[in-house]
Parts: C-alpha cells; structure tokens; sequence
C-alpha cells in the first residue's frame, strides 16, 4: 500500500502501525477460512440435505424476522424520529437495552415472556394450545427481538438525516400526518431505511445465542445455519469451514449489494 | 387601501386582523385588507421569519390572527390555507416539478389526474412548462423558487406568505422574479406578506410596510413615507439615506445631499458633524464615505474631489447638511407609545 503524498505530513507510525494491525485481525481470519478450504471435498460436504435445510430455515425465518421488524420498527422509528412525546427518552433507552444484551441473556428472557410457562407464553398456550419455543415462529420471534432494535435505530437515523422541513412543508401545503408520512417521510428517507432492512438481515442470519437458547436445535424446524455449524463443529471441523464458507459468501454478497447505500448512509 | 370599507363584524371582516406573541421573539398587531401586499422588512433577528412561522403553525404563538372570520391560531398547520414560500423553497427532492406543485391538491383530496392539470397549468403561468419532469435538484435557483411560488399559489390560499423569495438569486433572475411575482400577486386576490431584506422589493411589491425590530412593529406605512421617511437605523441604511435625531424629532437626508471638507464649513442654517472617515466604496457615479460622525454617516462625493480630499479611512472630514435638504418628523408613530 502506497500512502498518497499527504500535503500535511506523513501519518505517524504510532497511529499508522495499530491501523495495519487492526485490518490485518479482521482479514486474515476470513482469509484462512478460504484457504485452509478443502475445495475438492467441498461439493460432497454442502450436497447435504441437513445443510439445505438449515440454509433455507435460515433465510426464511430472517426474512419473516425483517416483515416483522419492518412493521413494528418502522412505525415506531417514526415515532422516535418526528413526534415529541413524554419518556420519549425512556423509551429509546429501553429498546437500546437488547441491543446491548448478550443473546443468551435474550434467550432466557424470552423464555420468561414467551416460554410455555412465561407471562404471556403460558395464556396464549392456554387459549390457543400454540407455544412459540421450539418453533419455527419461535426463531422468528428470537430473531425479530435481537434485530429489531438495530433496525429502529438505523431508521431513526434516516428519518432524522433527511430533515423536517420538508415534513413542515408538507403540513403547510394541507397534507396530514398519514399522507406526509407515505409521500414524504418515508420516500425520503428511503435509503436509510433499505439500508437497515439489510443488515438487520444480515444480522438476523447469524443470530445464534438466543434462538439456541429460546428454540434448542432441531434440524427442520430450529436449526439454522449458525446452529448447524456449530453442530457440526464438534464432530467435523472441515464441514463446519464448508459451512461457515457459505455464510462468509452470503456475508459479502449482502455487503456488496448494499455497498453505495451503506456507505452513502455512514456518510450523511 | 382602495378596498371599499366593511363591514367590521369580525365573523364578515374579509381581511387579516392579528396580534401575535410569540415569547422572547415576537409581539405585533397588525392588520391588512384583501388584496393587500404586507412587505416585512427588518434587520436579521426582528423576528420576520418567526411572524411567518407563527401564521402557519409552524412555530406556536398565542393571541389570535383573524382571516376571513376564523382564527387560524386556533387551526392545525393542515387546514389553515396558508400558502408558504420558504426561504429557500423546501421542494421535495424526489418530486418532479409537477408532482411539487400538485402536492398541495392532492394532500386535500383533489383526484390525480386533476391535480396535475391544474399543476401543469400553474408552472405554465410561471413559464416552466417544459420542465415539469424536472426533480429540484436539476432546477436553477430562480427556477426552483418559481415552482415554489406556484406550489403555494395553486392551492388558492387564503393567506400568502412569503419568507426573502428573491434571496440567493443572481440580481438578473431576481429583476425577472420580481417582475413576474408582482404579476402574480395582483391576481392574488387574499392577503399577501412578503418577508424581504431589499428595500426594493417593499418598494415595488407592496402596497404597506411593516419594519420590524426586536420582535416588535417599529414602523408602518405606505412604502414611499417609510422610505422617505425612516424611523430606524435600519431602514434609514436599506433605502440609502441619513437619519439623525435632531431637536426630539427625526431628520433625513440624502447622502449625496451632504457636503464633505476637510475644515469646518462656515455659512447658516446648516447641521454640521465631525468624525473620521471610517470605510470608502464605489456607488455608482460616486465614492460612498461612511464618516463615524455619532451617529454614523454616509455622504456621498465625485471620485474626483475623493481624490483632491485625499481621503482615506481615518481621515478628519466635517459633513454638513443644508437645512432645506432635510425632511424632519415625529420620531414615533402617531399612537404609538
């Protein structure tokens, strides 16, 4: 790497060599990920259907873990973002807290609330003799409750970068709060918003602790990608790379996919 | 104004009876007619924004502003029918022109396809036809405040607002706005306040002006007597005269009507000051001097004697004033305290 001719200096050694350091410890994990690959076994070892399963579970409970987060983090992003209220600050708090919990600890919680002897688990068993733990919904629920304070906050942040006065406007040109919001908030702040859908995906997709805590590890109905590699970890470390291979793949597709919005976002 | 007299039952006063307080920024009581073009002009602070702010709703006020025998005060921001031109527009950037201009129509129920005529109608008016498709960001500035005025006006408000619409433009595109929004405004048939740093746009658009300062009216009038004759330090710099205090009352003069020397003047029947040269700058013909004379004052001289005078920024100059150029009046407004 050839540093550019800075007109201020070169940049010193004592910041320049932690830098080189910390790209270094972020790369070559993934590095000799792909290259400690045993590539002719490869095929065999994904052609599983116990890997399928998992891929497909995988996609399919963050998806739906994304509509979720979509119709409740969004509506509640706006509120945070554009309406003065009391314990507005409170709120924003509290659902900062699982953002900051270890997942485990989510697990067990969600077991408290929705476990089949929970608060509200036991009730909706009750009545409707359908318990979320051990479940698909169970995973979506698991999921849902990890990401989906990172997806309102990462709204938040596009409804905020994009301004009030044009929601001002809108007011003063007869539009209500419904309207303004369809037409101006939301289109505006589009790119902030498809940007945190996406990496609540991606987030979503490698959710671990508290799906294997709340759900256990059932192959077809709990056992996503994360749990299956670690599984397979115990048994057999080179299926576990193949595996781990593949959800590096999904990583960097979602990265590139997203790149121009990501950056664009950070930027504003 | 012309408007023939009505009324005065405040359920059928047609016109815009306010007092407004907004604490810590604002407190006026005005009114205007029909058709009455209100010109704000005031120095940065007095409060014009705010005034504007406070007829949308954007900022709360209390006391009350009557239109048309409702209190807009007591209306949300939506259903108060008031057209505001923001300062510097607020399009919606992922709107095209038209979609900007038929946003008002359609937020207030009017079909589609309807709104958009009336839309394309509008921009036709202010001779943007062509570039409808057009989003804010590929418009010009005058451009851009052209859909905003048509933005505005297309909903047919009862109340036009107007917050410094030539501001940021080229002095050109300005003259052709300005043209253009005159045209405009005597087809507007409800109030109209115009916000404005230029005293030629109050000169030329309004048919009253109100000069604001620290949040209060400090003066009001026909354009032509509160150009002629300023009651603040401000107004008396934006239309380019000389107003001092003399004897209680309020004297102004032309700058070009001040003699300046170098030794005292002699000669009656003449108001004479004595201060250092503080700046010296081109105007038109002739160099403006600006002498720290307590108050300041502005003369102004030929290039020529500039040169003889040999004058420069702390230069001793004497300015004196025939008493027959000097319009004296009343420092404050009849009936006002």
């Amino acid at each position: 790497m050839t540093a550019v001719r800075d007109p201020l200096g070169r940049p010193p050694a004592l910041l320049l060599l932690p830098a080189v350091l910390a790209v270094a410890l972020l790369t070559v994990p993934l590095v000799a990920l792909v290259g400690q690959t045993d590539w002719a076994g490869l095929p065999e070892r994904l052609a599983t259907p116990a890997l399928r399963e998992a891929l497909w579970l995988s996609v399919l409970t963050s998806t739906l873990a994304m509509v979720a987060c979509l119709l409740l983090g969004l509506p509640l992003a706006w509120l945070l973002a554009k309406v003065e209220f009391r314990g507005r600050g409170l709120v924003r708090a509290l659902i900062t807290v699982p953002l900051v919990l270890p997942p485990v600890v989510a697990g067990i919680a969600l077991r408290a609330a929705f476990g089949r002897s929970g608060w509200l688990g036991e009730p909706v068993l009750d009545l409707t003799g359908f318990a979320f733990p051990y479940t698909t919904w169970g995973v979506v629920l698991a999921h849902t409750f990890v990401c989906l304070p990172f997806v309102v906050i990462s709204i938040e942040g596009g409804f905020r970068s994009a301004g009030s006065q044009y929601d001002a406007a809108a007011a003063t040109l007869g539009a209500g709060r419904w309207t303004t919001f369809r037409r101006v908030t939301v289109p505006l702040a589009l790119p902030g918003i498809v940007a945190g859908m996406v990496l609540g995906w991606a987030r979503s997709l490698g959710e671990f602790g508290a799906t294997i805590t709340f759900n256990g590890n059932y192959p077809g109905t709990t056992q996503t990608m994360p749990t299956l590699i670690y599984i397979a970890r115990q048994s057999d470390v080179e299926t576990a790379q193949a595996l781990s291979l593949v959800m590096l793949a999904i990583s960097v597709l979602v990265l590139v996919a997203l790149r121009d919005r990501w950056l664009g976002t950070v930027k504003a | 104004m012309s408007t023939p007299p009505e009324v005065r039952d405040p359920g059928l006063d047609p016109g815009l009876d306010l007092a407004l307080t907004v604490p810590g920024r604002l407190d006026v009581a005005l009114r205007a007619e029909p058709g009455e073009v209100l010109a704000v002009i005031g120095p940065n602070g007095a409060g014009k924004t705010t005034l504007l702010h406070a007829l949308t709703g954007l900022v709360p006020a209390r006391g009350h502003a009557r239109l048309a025998g409702r209190d807009l005060l007591a209306e949300p921001v939506r259903e108060r029918q008031v057209g505001l031109v923001f300062q510097d527009q607020v399009l919606f950037p992922h709107l095209s022109a038209l979609e900007n201009v038929a946003f008002g129509l359609r937020a207030r129920g009017t079909p589609r396809a309807e709104a958009r005529r009336a839309a394309a109608a509008w921009l036709e008016r202010v001779g943007l036809a062509d570039l409808a498709t057009r989003r804010p960001r590929q418009l010009s500035g005058g451009q851009a405040q052209r859909v905003a005025i048509a933005r505005a006006l297309v909903t047919d408000p009862d109340l036009l607002l107007l917050d410094e619409p030539m501001a940021g433009l080229d002095v050109g595109v300005a003259a052709d706005l300005r043209v253009e929004l005159r045209r405009h405004l005597a087809g507007f048939a409800g109030v109209t306040v115009l916000v404005t740093h230029d005293a030629l746009d109050a000169l030329t658009l309004a048919t009253r002006v109100v000069v604001l300062e620290a949040g209060r009216v400090a003066q009001e009038g026909p354009p032509e007597e509160v150009a002629a004759r300023p009651r603040t330090e401000h107004v008396a710099r934006l239309v380019g005269l000389n107003v001092v205090r003399h004897d209680g009352r309020l004297a102004a003069f032309r700058p070009s009507d001040v003699t300046l020397s170098l030794e005292r003047p002699t000669g009656s029947a003449r108001l004479v000051w004595h201060g250092p040269v503080r700046t010296l700058a081109p105007h038109g013909d002739a160099v403006r001097v600006q002498v720290a004379a307590h108050p300041d004052l502005i003369a102004d001289v030929t290039p020529l004697a500039a040169r003889d005078l040999a004058l420069e920024p702390g230069t001793e100059v004497w300015l004196a004033v025939k008493a027959t150029a000097v319009a004296t009046y009343a420092a404050e407004a009849p009936g006002n305290p």
